[in-house]
C-alpha cells in the first residue's frame, strides 16, 4: 500500500422506494456500516425508484426516463451502493442494456454500472471487510434474493460477514436459493400462485428452527414477513444490514418501526 | 390443440385446489433437480459445453437456410423423401397423405411434442387412423384424454395410484388380484399391451432430438426403447421436427448431447439413443420401406432475426420447468398450450400468439433460475420481459395495471414531486394503521393483503429523516 493519505470514498446510497417507505432502518444501517468502513456516504435526493414496476411491466419509456434520472444523480460518487440485490442489479445490468444503440446513454449507463454495488458486495468484494462489530444473540437464517444470487453473485459475502457476529447463530433452511414468490409486481398480479410459492418458503423457514430470518432484500422480506405472520409464526424478520450494524434490537419488520 | 392460455389464471387456481396434482408436482420439485446437480458436478466441462453448444446452434441458426437445405440433399441421397411444412395444417396433410398412402389404419408414435403441436392425434382419429402413443407417459395419457403436461415427463402430473386405475378401466383383460401396485408391474402391463400394437402398426411415426445436415440422419433418444421399435417395425416411417432442429455435424449433435440428459433428468446418457438415416437399405436387417421427413416451420421463421431468436436454440430438455417456482406450483396445464413453464412462456406467444397467451410472459417472478439451469444459454427472463415489452406497446395488458402504472410512473421520473408524494402518503397511511404494526387489509391492496399482512410504513419516510439528522448535524458545526 502507498502511504499517501487515501481518500475515504465518496458512496452515494441508493436508498431503494421500499426501504424509504416501509422500513427506514435499513438505510441507516447501511449508512452505518458505510461510515464505520470509512466511507463518506451521501444521499442524493434527486432519487426516487429503480424503475422495476415499469421495466418489468413492458413500459420501457417511464424506465428509460427513471434511469437518465438516476444515473445523473449518482454520476458525481466514487461508488453507487444500494441495500438490495434487485435494484443494484437493476442498475448495474439492466441499466446498460436499457440504452443499447444510444451511444451517448450507453456509455455514461456503463461508466455507472461500474461503480454501482450491492451493498453486502461492497462491504466485502470491494473493500474487503472481514468481520463486523456487532452482537446478536440468537439463531438465525438467511433467505438467498434471486437477483441478487444470479445477476450479482450474492450468497458467500452475507454468511461470511454473519459469521463474524457475536451470538449468533447460522441455521441453514432448505433451498435457501428458491425463490420467495415476491417477484415485484408478480405478487399482485397473480396472488394465488405467489401465496403457494412463500407457503412452501415459510415452511422451510419453520423447519429451519431458526428465530430470526435475514435476507438483503426488502421486497422479498415484506412479503416473508407478511406469510408469517399471517400464518401466526412466530420468526422475527430482518434486513442483513440490520444484524450486521449491530441494529437487530428495533422491532422487526411487521412488528413497528420507528 | 385447443388453446387455455387466457384463462391462466383460473386454470392455475383449480391447479393450485388439486390434491393430486399438488401431490404429483412435489416429484419435480426434487427428483430433476437434485439428479441434475449431481451429474453436472460429475462432468467438469459441463459449462464449457454448453458455451460450445450455444455457438453450434447461434452458427446453424445463422445459416438456416444452408443446412437445412443439405440436410434435405443428404435425405434423398439416402433414398429418404423430404416434406416441407410451413404450417401445422400443412403438416397434418402431409402426414394423412402417407398413411392413406401406406393403407394405415394403426399408427404407432415415439413420444414427440411436435405432434402435439400440430395436433396430431385428434386429427388422425377423425380421419380414422388410428393414433397409438408408445412412451409409458404418454400412453398414460392417451389413456386418460389428456395432453402432457411436461416436455419431457408428460405424465409428471398423474400419480401412480391414477395409473393404476386408469389401467384397470382400460384394460379389459386384467384381472382384479393382478398386483398393479409396483411401478415395474405398470410398465409390464404396458408393455404387454404395446407390443402387440407394434407388430400391427403400418407407419410409426417419431419427432427429433436432432437433424443431422452432414449425413441427413434424424436422431432421437429415449429411455424405453419405444422410439426403436416405433421406427423400425412399420413399414413407413415418418420423421415430424421443426425446422430448428438440425445442427450441421455428427460431431455437434454428440456434444449437445452430452448435455441433453444430464440437464433433462440427470442421466449421462438416455438409454437409447438412436440414429436413422434413410429407409433400409439392401443389406440392413431391418428397418422400414419408406423414411420421410416433415420439416415443420409453423412460426418459427418468424422468430429469426428478431429478439426471440435465441429461443431457437432450445433442445427441450425441460430443466427451465424443472426449476421454475411457477411451474412447481400449478404445473404444466395450467400454461393451457403444448409448451409450459419458462420455455413455454417464451414460445407460445411466438407461435400461438401474444394476445392469448399474454399471461404466459407475466406470470414469472424473474428469480432467473430458468436462465441459469437452460444448458443452451438461453436468457428466458429477458425473452418473456420482450414480450411484455410488445404487449405494453399494443396496448394487450389490462387498463387498470396501464393506469396505475403510468400514474407512479410519473412520480417516479419527478423526484420532487415523489418526495412531497411520499411525505404526504405515509402520515395518511399511518393514520390508517392507527400505531398497529401492520396491516391485514388495506383499500387497493387486496392482492396483497389476501394473503399475507403488510408491514405498516413508519410516519416519515428515510429521506425525510435523513434530512432531519444532516440538518442536525449541521446545526451541530455551526
Ligand atoms: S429453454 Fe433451455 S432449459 Fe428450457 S427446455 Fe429449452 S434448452 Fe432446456
Amino acid at each position: 500500500m502507498s502511504d499517501e493519505i487515501r481518500k475515504p470514498p465518496r458512496v452515494g446510497l441508493f436508498v431503494t422506494c421500499l426501504v424509504d417507505l416501509f422500513r427506514p432502518s435499513v438505510g441507516f444501517a447501511s449508512v452505518k456500516l458505510l461510515e464505520d468502513a470509512g466511507c463518506n456516504v451521501e444521499v442524493p435526493m434527486a432519487q426516487t425508484c429503480c424503475g422495476q414496476p415499469a421495466y418489468n411491466s413492458g413500459d420501457r419509456d417511464d424506465t428509460v426516463a427513471i434511469a437518465r434520472n438516476t444515473i445523473e444523480a449518482f454520476e458525481e460518487f466514487d461508488y453507487v451502493v444500494a441495500p438490495s440485490g434487485s435494484c443494484a442489479g437493476m442498475l448495474k445490468k439492466h441499466y446498460p442494456a436499457l440504452f443499447k444503440g444510444d451511444a451517448h446513454w450507453e456509455t455514461r449507463a456503463a461508466a455507472f454500472a461500474a461503480r454501482v454495488h450491492e451493498l453486502m458486495s461492497f462491504l466485502v468484494d470491494v473493500l474487503g471487510m472481514e468481520k463486523v462489530d456487532a452482537v446478536h444473540e440468537g439463531t438465525v437464517t438467511y433467505h438467498d434474493s434471486c437477483a441478487g444470487l444470479r445477476e450479482l453473485g450474492i450468497a458467500g459475502q452475507p454468511r461470511r460477514l454473519l459469521s463474524s457476529v457475536s451470538g449468533l447463530e447460522m441455521r441453514e433452511m432448505r433451498d435457501a436459493d428458491v425463490c420467495c414468490g415476491f417477484g415485484g409486481t408478480f405478487c399482485v398480479k397473480y396472488p394465488d400462485i405467489s401465496n403457494r410459492i412463500v407457503e412452501e418458503k415459510t415452511s422451510n423457514i419453520k423447519a429451519s428452527g431458526a428465530e430470526t430470518l435475514l435476507a438483503g432484500d426488502l421486497g422479498c422480506l415484506m412479503n416473508m414477513a407478511g406469510k408469517l405472520q399471517r400464518q401466526g409464526m412466530d420468526v422475527k424478520v430482518r434486513h442483513v444490514a440490520e444484524v450486521l450494524a449491530g441494529m437487530g434490537d428495533t422491532p422487526a419488520i411487521g412488528k413497528g418501526n420507528r | 390443440m385447443q388453446i387455455t392460455s387466457p384463462a391462466f389464471k383460473e386454470n392455475a387456481r383449480t391447479a393450485l385446489a388439486d390434491p393430486q396434482l399438488q401431490k404429483a408436482l412435489v416429484h419435480v420439485r426434487s427428483g430433476f433437480i437434485d439428479k441434475r446437480v449431481k451429474a453436472m458436478d460429475a462432468l467438469p466441462e459441463f459449462d464449457a459445453l454448453r458455451d460450445s453448444a450455444r455457438a453450434i446452434k447461434d452458427h446453424t441458426l445463422t445459416h438456416l437456410d444452408l443446412y437445412l437445405e443439405r440436410y434435405e440433399e443428404k435425405v434423398r441421397e439416402a433414398g429418404g423423401v423430404v416434406h416441407w411444412a410451413e404450417t401445422a395444417d400443412d403438416a397434418r396433410s402431409v402426414v394423412l397423405e402417407i398413411c392413406r398412402a401406406a393403407g394405415a389404419r394403426t399408427v404407432t408414435k415415439g413420444k414427440s411434442m411436435i405432434t402435439e403441436e400440430i395436433g396430431l392425434n385428434d386429427f388422425l382419429e377423425k380421419e380414422g387412423v388410428r393414433p397409438v402413443e408408445t412412451d409409458l407417459g404418454e400412453y398414460i395419457i392417451q389413456l386418460r384424454g389428456e395432453h402432457p403436461s411436461h416436455i419431457i415427463a408428460p405424465a409428471v402430473h398423474v400419480t401412480r395410484d391414477q395409473v393404476e386405475a386408469d389401467f384397470r378401466r382400460e384394460h379389459d383383460h386384467l384381472r382384479p388380484d393382478r398386483d398393479l401396485s409396483e411401478p415395474e408391474a405398470l410398465l409390464g402391463e404396458a408393455r404387454r399391451v404395446l407390443r402387440a400394437e407394434y407388430f400391427s402398426a403400418d407407419v410409426g411415426i417419431t419427432g427429433a432430438n436432432f437433424l443431422v445436415a452432414e449425413t441427413g440422419s434424424s436422431v432421437i433418444v429415449t429411455n424405453e426403447g419405444n422410439g426403436d421399435l416405433t421406427q423400425i417395425l412399420p413399414r413407413v416411417h415418418v420423421v415430424i421436427a421443426s425446422i430448428e432442429k438440425v445442427v450441421p455435424t455428427l460431431e455437434d449433435m454428440s456434444q449437445i448431447l452430452r448435455l441433453l440428459a444430464r440437464s433433462a433428468t440427470g442421466q449421462d446418457m438416455s438409454v437409447y439413443t438412436t440414429v436413422s438415416t434413410g429407409p433400409r437399405r439392401p443389406d440392413d436387417p431391418d428397418g422400414p420401406e419408406e423414411y420421410h421427413v416433415i420439416l415443420l416451420d409453423n412460426g418459427r421463421s418468424s422468430m429469426l432475426g428478431t429478439e426471440f431468436q435465441d429461443m431457437l436454440r432450445c433442445i427441450r430438455c425441460g430443466a427451465c420447468m424443472n426449476h421454475c417456482p411457477v411451474y412447481h406450483a400449478v404445473g404444466g396445464h395450467a400454461y393451457g398450450w403444448v409448451y409450459p413453464g419458462p420455455m413455454g412462456a417464451v414460445l407460445t406467444p411466438s407461435l400461438a400468439g401474444i394476445d392469448k397467451s399474454g399471461h404466459l410472459p407475466n406470470a414469472s417472478t424473474f428469480c432467473g433460475r430458468c436462465e441459469a439451469v437452460c444448458p443452451m444459454h438461453i436468457p428466458l427472463p429477458k425473452m418473456m420481459r420482450h414480450w411484455r415489452e410488445r404487449e405494453f406497446a399494443r396496448g394487450l395488458n389490462p387498463a387498470t395495471q396501464r393506469y396505475g402504472l403510468r400514474a407512479w410512473a410519473l412520480f417516479a421520473r419527478h423526484p420532487r414531486l415523489y418526495r412531497l408524494a411520499t411525505s404526504l402518503a405515509l402520515p395518511a397511511l399511518s393514520f390508517f394503521t392507527a400505531r398497529r404494526p401492520r396491516f391485514r387489509y388495506l383499500p387497493l391492496a387486496g392482492g396483497w393483503t389476501r394473503n399475507r399482512d403488510l408491514p405498516a410504513p413508519p410516519s416519515r419516510t428515510f429521506m425525510q429523516q435523513w434530512r432531519e439528522r444532516e440538518a442536525e448535524k449541521q446545526g451541530a458545526h455551526a
